[in-house]
């Protein structure tokens, strides 16, 4: 709430947003695809980095990084295509997670325009339903957390309080 | 091992902890707990009338002293009260925590009476916020608050705690550590930058400071007066910086922006070198930013890296404390200062004579008449018995531009206004605020009769707690800012800003039980301010002033700084008959 209210109160579209937990249960990492200019890309960064509990925010638009997307189509198809809405699925990497008489359901994974690809291909075979994951992306740098370590407090600090009236 | 208590109880101590001896708030169903233990507690409540004005109250109190101030409010209604004074002090980077009362756990989602979602709703308008559903937490959360409210560049942090928290049992455990990984607070600032800013300081020919609220917050006064000692540079401050530098002091130049004067628009204009100091690049100072200081350099010093290129992209960006900053850099220039350069000198020589004589073409001056107030004369007076000490909270209008043009201030912290947000109805419960932070100072409430009515309930406040604040309306009738862009950009079309039907100043006040008066001649003016200045109690005095005055030099929306409108149109001659 806090990230997504950020970027609508400053007027950034958010394109798409991801959020998963990470190999720590406590964190959470969030992929977010935002359509700014890229003049302003770096305030983005730097007022997502204002926020207290977001640990690090980075820039991934030119870092050496790898960004996937899942997509899942479901395609009715007469029976006569069958085999080439397979081959097809194939070229793009697809899998066949559910088939009926109908159709199938297929998973794709992948750079998220090769899947824009994907589903003109899919569309040409028939009536398509389409679920995406929203690009989910990891930086291929080895970038440590720089992590703030604790502070003292002043209530730590203070010993007793004064006595009560 | 402490004593068993309550949640309310514990959130008290934590507040004694942290050195709160007051806080401003507003009682409700779910903060019972909370005023019960208060009843036998030593941290001092004040019962303002509206708990917006807790929050201003605690701003007052913040902006007087740079402690971070602490108001207090029930759930629903109240916490949505507070969220005007919430979004105030983040726009102005002012330290408040406030402490709000949350349904219980169990019945929040659940349209619970009086409950909003207080953590939503003010998500956007604090630096962080927090909600409480577990006594465990609570201790740690209330000292984590203080401590983001008053590190970094400051800000309003909420603490919204549900009702089983504050009734359940419990054992303070002294919280001896905070560890937020996310919050970086940025102090030292790049040393190679800092040596940068020395070298392109020392060389510029026009270079100009505009020191804002930052040096403020940072208590970096003695600093920036140290770098213009060593440099000799002229000084303009923002409205927020007001006091950064002495308004005796010969450096200082006066505001910028869309009612500064004319030397410091024309200033940064023609600087080749804008040092700029805890400012954030206002639109109500940099005017159209394409025309904004053309032929400037850059230098930009501020705590929170967001605000640096935010506006405007520096040439040397420093992110880190000013007060470091600054005291860094002044080392640097004093210990190895360049070679003397008479061209350079000549250069700045020039510069001030410019500067100079600007100042001399369009002093801001205060216009008098022998028949009516001049709102600007009521400045002059004002300034002449404050003698740059007082502390003068403003409302949100054209007397907050006059007192900004006008009145001088030797110090920081004597300046308590709506900036960023220009908040009306915010002068009389900041007055209370700040009089509860400095008994020991003068303090006026300067309020145009717009934003006095907005918060005459305050008037009880001041009342009961017999508060010596002097409040001074600058009453023209109108609410006068609105009504000045109306003549001047809608053709004169006035609109909705006619207030008439304003109450009888002496019995009102007497009603409250202390002094006022209303007056309507120059005459009268001075003694009227001595009187009021005289009464050991609070006072209300009504000045009415020419009704049509507008502020000038006002620089209009969306125009350059340097196109500045200087006064009203000339009436145009009737030819005689």
């Amino acid at each position: 709430m806090r990230v997504t209210g950020l970027l609508s109160q400053r007027g950034y579209n958010i394109e798409s947003l991801t959020v998963a937990r990470t190999l720590d249960p406590a964190l959470s990492c969030m992929t977010i695809v935002v359509d700014v200019d890229a003049t302003l890309r770096q305030q983005v960064i730097k007022q997502m980095n204002r926020l207290i509990n977001v640990l690090q925010a980075t820039d991934l638009t030119e870092a050496p990084s790898v960004v996937r997307e899942l997509i899942l189509v479901r395609i009715r198809t007469p029976l006569e295509s069958r085999t080439a809405v397979l081959k097809e699925a194939e070229i793009f990497g697809g899998r066949v997670v559910d088939s009926s008489t109908e159709g199938y359901a297929i998973e794709a994974t992948g750079d998220p325009e090769k899947l824009n690809e994907f589903v003109d291909v899919m569309r040409a075979y028939g009536e398509i339903d389409v679920t995406r994951s929203g690009p989910l992306a990891i930086a291929l740098e080895n970038k440590k957390l720089r992590l703030q370590p604790p502070v003292p407090t002043r209530a730590g600090l203070e010993l007793v309080p004064e006595p009560r009236q | 091992m402490s004593t068993l208590m309550n949640g309310a109880t514990m959130l008290l101590e934590c507040l004694v902890r942290e050195g709160v001896d007051c806080m401003f708030g507003y009682p409700g169903g779910v903060t019972l707990p909370l005023y019960d233990a208060l009843y036998e507690h030593h941290v001092r409540h004040v019962l303002v009338r509206h708990e917006e004005n807790a929050a201003f109250a605690a701003e007052g109190y913040a902006r007087a002293t740079g402690k971070t101030g602490v108001c207090c409010a029930t759930s629903g209604p109240g916490a949505t009260n507070l969220t005007t004074g919430l979004v105030d002090a983040m726009m102005d980077s002012i330290p408040i925590v406030a402490i709000t009362g949350q349904v219980s756990s169990k019945l929040i989602g659940s349209d619970a009476f009086q409950e909003a979602d207080t953590f939503g709703l003010t998500r956007p308008c604090t630096k962080h916020n927090f909600l409480v559903k577990r006594l465990e937490d609570l201790a740690q959360t209330v000292h984590e608050a203080f401590y983001i409210a008053s590190s970094g560049r400051p800000g309003p942090v909420l603490v919204d705690v549900t009702k089983d928290v504050l009734t359940g049992q419990g054992h303070y455990q002294p919280v001896t550590s905070i560890h937020l990984p996310g919050y970086k607070v940025f102090t030292e600032g790049h040393t190679g930058q800092i040596r940068r800013a020395a070298q392109m300081i020392q060389e510029a020919h026009r270079p100009l400071i505009y020191s804002g609220g930052g040096i403020v917050a940072a208590g970096a006064s003695a600093e920036l007066r140290r770098l213009v000692e060593l440099t000799d540079i002229p000084v303009v401050t923002t409205l927020m910086g007001l006091g950064t530098m002495p308004s005796s002091h010969p450096n200082f130049i006066s505001m910028p922006g869309m009612h500064g004067s004319y030397a410091a628009n024309l200033a940064m204009t023609n600087s080749d070198l804008l040092i700029a100091l805890g400012v954030r690049f206002d639109d109500r100072v940099t005017g159209r930013l394409a025309a904004f200081a053309p032929h400037a350099k850059v230098i930009h010093v501020d705590i929170d890296p967001a605000e640096v290129g935010k506006i405007r992209t520096p040439e040397v960006p420093i992110v880190g404390d000013v007060k470091r900053v600054l005291a860094k850099l002044n080392k640097l220039i004093e210990e190895s200062p360049l070679p003397a350069d008479e061209a350079r000198t000549a250069e700045r020589r020039a510069w001030w004579r410019q500067i100079r004589a600007w100042k001399e073409e369009h002093p801001l001056q205060a216009t008098t008449s022998d028949s009516e107030i001049k709102p600007q004369h009521l400045m002059a007076e004002l300034d002449r018995l404050s003698q740059g000490e007082a502390i003068i909270c403003s409302d949100v209008g054209q007397h907050q531009m006059w007192a900004a043009q006008l009145i001088r201030f030797n110090e920081p912290r004597l300046w308590i206004n709506s900036g960023g947000l220009g908040s009306m109805g915010f002068g009389l419960p900041a007055a209370v605020g700040a009089q509860f932070a400095r008994p020991d100072k003068l303090v006026f409430a300067l309020v145009g009769d717009g934003g006095f009515q907005m918060s005459i309930p305050e008037l009880g406040t001041i009342a009961s707690q017999a508060l010596p604040i002097k409040i001074i309306v600058m009453n023209n009738g109108y609410l006068g800012m609105v009504r000045q862009w109306q003549e001047l950009f809608y053709n004169n079309r006035l609109s909705a800003v006619t207030l008439d039907c304003f109450p009888d100043a002496e019995k009102l006040a007497g009603s409250y039980g202390f002094k006022g008066k209303t007056i309507e001649k120059p005459w009268e003016l001075a003694g009227a301010l001595e009187e009021a200045m005289r009464e050991p109690g609070p006072y209300l005095l009504n000045v009415k002033v020419t009704p049509f005055e507008c502020v000038y030099p006002m620089v209009p929306a969306g125009g350059a700084i340097q196109e500045m409108v200087l006064g009203p149109p000339q009436p145009v001659a009737v030819p005689a008959k």
